[in-house]
């Protein structure tokens, strides 16, 4: 059961890097890309836990850090989205037959990760990450994730759970 | 309570390893690197596959829709092909120019040129301006290669893999290239300033005059060609002679709307990918056509010996 929960934990996050890197990040949005990783990581950590969470939320920052044409230091993303993962895990009983906490999660989680990847830069002294460029990237980051979580979270958190109903964890979207 | 702890301890050494792999070079040595070229390795051909086959979509939404837009769009590729052609022309031009009267030496024989699409771009709030092109180290691609369009400068490769090139663009605050004012032939270099700040010429010395509308090409080095148009001079910041004396550059590239672009493959490849070879495109319409396309090469000295001897491009065929 764990390497079926691995596999599509892999799947998923494959999946989401490579829709938002060619797909999404090619439609003419203003501002920041919409975050698929980000909605991964949020709802396997909701089904599953701040440790889960914080694995896959690891796992997916890697991944993020080193499919093209990432450009940031490897391990940048990492570190925030296994914050992420692990804040967003914290919230797992909350999210429980709730619709709403979990877009709040997802919310605070790509806020969080914007301002937390920002915040690594700025302390390496990047001179990408300026005011401008965080103001420019951050309201729209949240919206475009939140605005999709209510379609993606439940979805995701579905498959989760067909492969692992026996999780310890209850069943938000019935 | 033991179970909290050995959840802790799970995040720490997950936060260890991160800021570990950062310390030890990010991406740009150490394991990083090897992590991101095989991260590149495993995910390039599928974001090729991935782009190809949305390509069709990305273009029908590109515009109106309807049977037209696809035809547009192909008669714009075609277009964008055309102008990379010209430019070619253009950059033989002035090399040929300038040692025809320094050296008394003929052509020296031309850029290729590989084209390719961009398939995707860097994140805004992973705010590093990148694009990704569908050719790599197979088609010819090496590290640090000019990237180009009918336009201008675009940017220079940063990674690569065996089917995808990863380029930084001319805008990001990382990029650096030897820039030329292409009236006055002073020297300095230009820096991205970002998604929506000018790029900064930065002059040698701070003698230099600068006039707003002066156009500026890269300056030719061991690794980069010259005289690629980058942009001309907005403003200028700071009087003759004081220190830190800089302009801002309007760049001709618009970054946010790429699609075909060029790789300057430095020397010319024994079997070129669609290399745009510097081909008999009629010189009096590739000389009309440049100037309204923002000054070219062709601003610098040496266009008008360029333009004076017309018929000569036909031996840089070779």
């Amino acid at each position: 059961m764990v390497f079926v929960r691995v596999l599509l934990t892999a799947v998923l996050l494959g999946t989401a890097v490579v829709l938002q890197t060619v797909v999404l990040s090619r439609i003419p949005l203003p501002g920041a890309t919409p975050d698929l990783v980000l909605l991964v990581v949020v709802s396997l950590a909701l089904v599953h836990g701040s440790t889960i969470g914080c694995v896959v939320g690891f796992a997916a920052g890697l991944l993020l850090d080193v499919v093209p044409p990432a450009d940031g230091q490897v391990g940048q993303w990492a570190l925030v989205l296994a914050l992420v993962g692990w804040f967003s895990g914290r919230a797992a009983d909350a999210a429980e037959g709730s619709a709403l906490v979990p877009v709040f999660v997802v919310a605070m989680a790509s806020m969080g990760a914007v301002l937390g990847y920002a915040g690594v830069g700025f302390a390496l002294s990047d001179p990408r990450v300026t005011g401008t460029s965080v103001l420019d990237a951050l309201p729209t980051a949240v919206l475009y994730d939140v605005l999709l979580a209510p379609f993606l979270v439940p979805l995701l958190t579905r498959l989760a759970r067909r492969v692992e109903p026996s999780t310890t964890y209850a069943r938000t979207f019935r | 309570m033991r179970d909290t702890r050995r959840r802790r301890i799970v995040l720490v050494v997950l936060l260890m390893v991160s800021v570990t792999l950062i310390a030890l070079g990010g991406g740009s040595s150490g394991p990083g690197k090897a992590l991101r070229s095989m991260g590149g390795a495993v995910f390039g051909p599928v974001q090729r596959a991935v782009a190809s086959a949305w390509q069709p979509v990305y273009d029908f939404f590109g515009g109106l829709g309807r049977n037209d837009q696809a035809r547009l769009q192909q008669l714009q590729r075609e277009n964008d092909q055309l102008r990379l052609a010209a430019r070619a022309n253009a950059y033989d031009h002035s090399r040929a120019a300038e040692l025809d009267s320094l050296l008394k030496i003929k052509d020296l024989g031309g850029y290729t040129i590989v084209t390719a699409q961009v398939i995707a771009t860097g994140p805004a709030q992973g705010f590093a301006n990148t694009i990704l092109l569908d050719a790599g180290s197979h088609d010819g691609l090496k590290v640090g290669m000019t990237v180009i369009n009918g336009d201008g400068l675009v940017g220079r490769i940063k990674t690569i893999t065996g089917s995808t090139a990863t380029v930084l663009l001319v805008i990001d605050p990382n990029f650096k290239v030897g820039a030329r004012l292409a009236d006055s032939q002073q020297i300095g270099y230009a820096s991205g300033g970002g998604s929506d700040g000018p790029l900064t010429y930065t002059p040698f010395d701070n003698q230099q005059l600068m006039t707003p509308g002066e156009p500026v090409v890269t300056n030719q080095d061991a690794t980069f060609p010259g005289g690629i148009p980058i942009g001309k001079i907005q403003e200028v910041q700071g009087s003759v002679g004081t220190q830190g004396r800089t302009a801002t550059i309007q760049p001709y590239v618009h970054v946010s709307s790429l699609d075909v672009v060029g790789v300057v493959v430095v020397p010319p490849r024994t079997d070129p990918r669609n290399a745009v070879l510097p081909t008999p495109i009629p010189s009096p319409s590739s000389s009309a056509t440049g100037p309204s396309q923002g000054p070219s090469t062709g601003a610098s000295p040496g266009a008008s010996a360029s333009t004076g001897s017309k018929p000569k491009p036909s031996p840089s065929k070779s």
